[in-house]
């Protein structure tokens, strides 16, 4: 039974991560990923990982996956075109010099994939002889004992005696991680006014004649993308 | 089944990720790829924690998640960056800081 499921989920994986590399539109990659990603949570079952394979599916196929579909769904046909066809640009993307100077594209990138997937299969080969070729008895065994409980292995209650007691400083500092990123994806995807037209922005204070200059503009001057800004009330 | 066959399967899993980010030019789709490359490291340490009935590798694969989302976050508030500056989405256009 474990045979069958575990031959199931990896080739339902292998197959997924193959999608994901081999779509053309990256809205099904995402979709490949998310099967990908619900495969290897019943690969972390069988290893009775079952907390991580949870934390799998709800946090991974769950949250960011949701995350990936909206921003291809936000950058939509630009996103897509490039990839398709480098002789075919859309209206929105204009043609840089660079493309007209490298006339012979399809070579190019015909060569890229051939080196890519030689470089993966060099991978490949070597992952497996460090990996299965380490001379390591354990690995053709089937793990360690196991005894089921509402304590045992892999269980919550295991994973949360573990982040709490010996590794609760590395659960410190991944929330932490996730507060700056979560900050940082804000900055970063905020729309800046009139950064486009003048660089600096510093000459813009005072932007209508008969506007008064508050205290706040001071300390936030135009053109930093501000949230205020981002919705207009500049 | 024993351990070799998880560790074959991360194996696959993380070549075939190390394959799509040297191939696709989209970033959205490398990131994914990045994403393959991460989960192939999870089953990996999975296995091995299986091994050893030690959780360590366990909490290990938990920790790489959570820097996968970070990066996730990150990387699409960049896409989001280049697509408002009308920049074409695609690695090998966006080479500004290559001098």
């Amino acid at each position: 039974m474990s045979t069958l499921l575990f031959f199931l989920a990896a080739v339902g994986a292998i197959s997924g991560a193959i999608g994901v590399v081999a779509l053309r539109d990256p809205f099904f990659c995402v979709l490949a990923l998310v099967a990908h990603l619900l495969s290897l949570a019943v690969l972390f079952l069988l290893l009775r990982a079952e907390f991580v394979a949870a934390a799998q599916v709800v946090v991974y196929a769950g949250a960011v996956m949701v995350l990936y579909v909206f921003v291809v769904a936000y950058v939509g046909e630009g996103g897509r075109s490039t990839e398709a066809g480098r002789h075919s640009p859309s209206a929105r993307i204009p043609v840089s010099a660079s493309d007209r100077l490298r006339g012979a594209g399809a070579p190019l990138a015909a060569n890229l994939r051939l080196g890519g997937a030689l470089l993966g299969g060099a991978l490949l080969v070597e992952l497996m002889i460090a990996l299965l070729g380490s001379g390591l008895k354990a690995i053709e065994g089937h793990g360690a004992a196991y005894t089921p409980g509402p304590r045992a292995y892999g269980t919550p209650a295991y994973i949360g005696n573990l982040l709490l007691t010996r590794f609760l400083l590395a659960f410190e500092i991944a929330s932490f991680l996730l507060l700056i990123a979560a900050v940082g994806g804000v900055v970063l995807a905020r729309r800046r006014e009139g950064l486009e037209e003048e660089a600096g922005g510093a000459g813009r204070l005072a932007s209508a004649p008969g506007e008064r200059l508050a205290a706040l503009d001071l300390t936030r001057p135009a053109g930093t993308g501000t949230m205020a800004e981002g919705v207009g009330r500049r | 089944m024993s351990i070799a066959w998880y560790l074959a399967a991360s194996a696959i899993i993380f070549s075939l990720g190390a394959v799509g980010v040297i191939i696709r030019r989209n970033p959205l789709v490398i990131l994914l790829c990045l994403e393959l490359m991460l989960n192939g490291a999870n089953l990996a340490l999975i296995a091995f924690a299986r091994m050893w009935g030690n959780g360590d590798g366990q909490i290990l694969a938990l920790i790489v998640m959570t820097v996968a989302a970070c990066e996730v976050c990150i990387g699409l508030g960049m896409i989001v960056a280049i697509y408002r500056r009308r920049l074409p989405i695609d690695v090998d256009e966006l080479r500004e800081l290559q001098g």
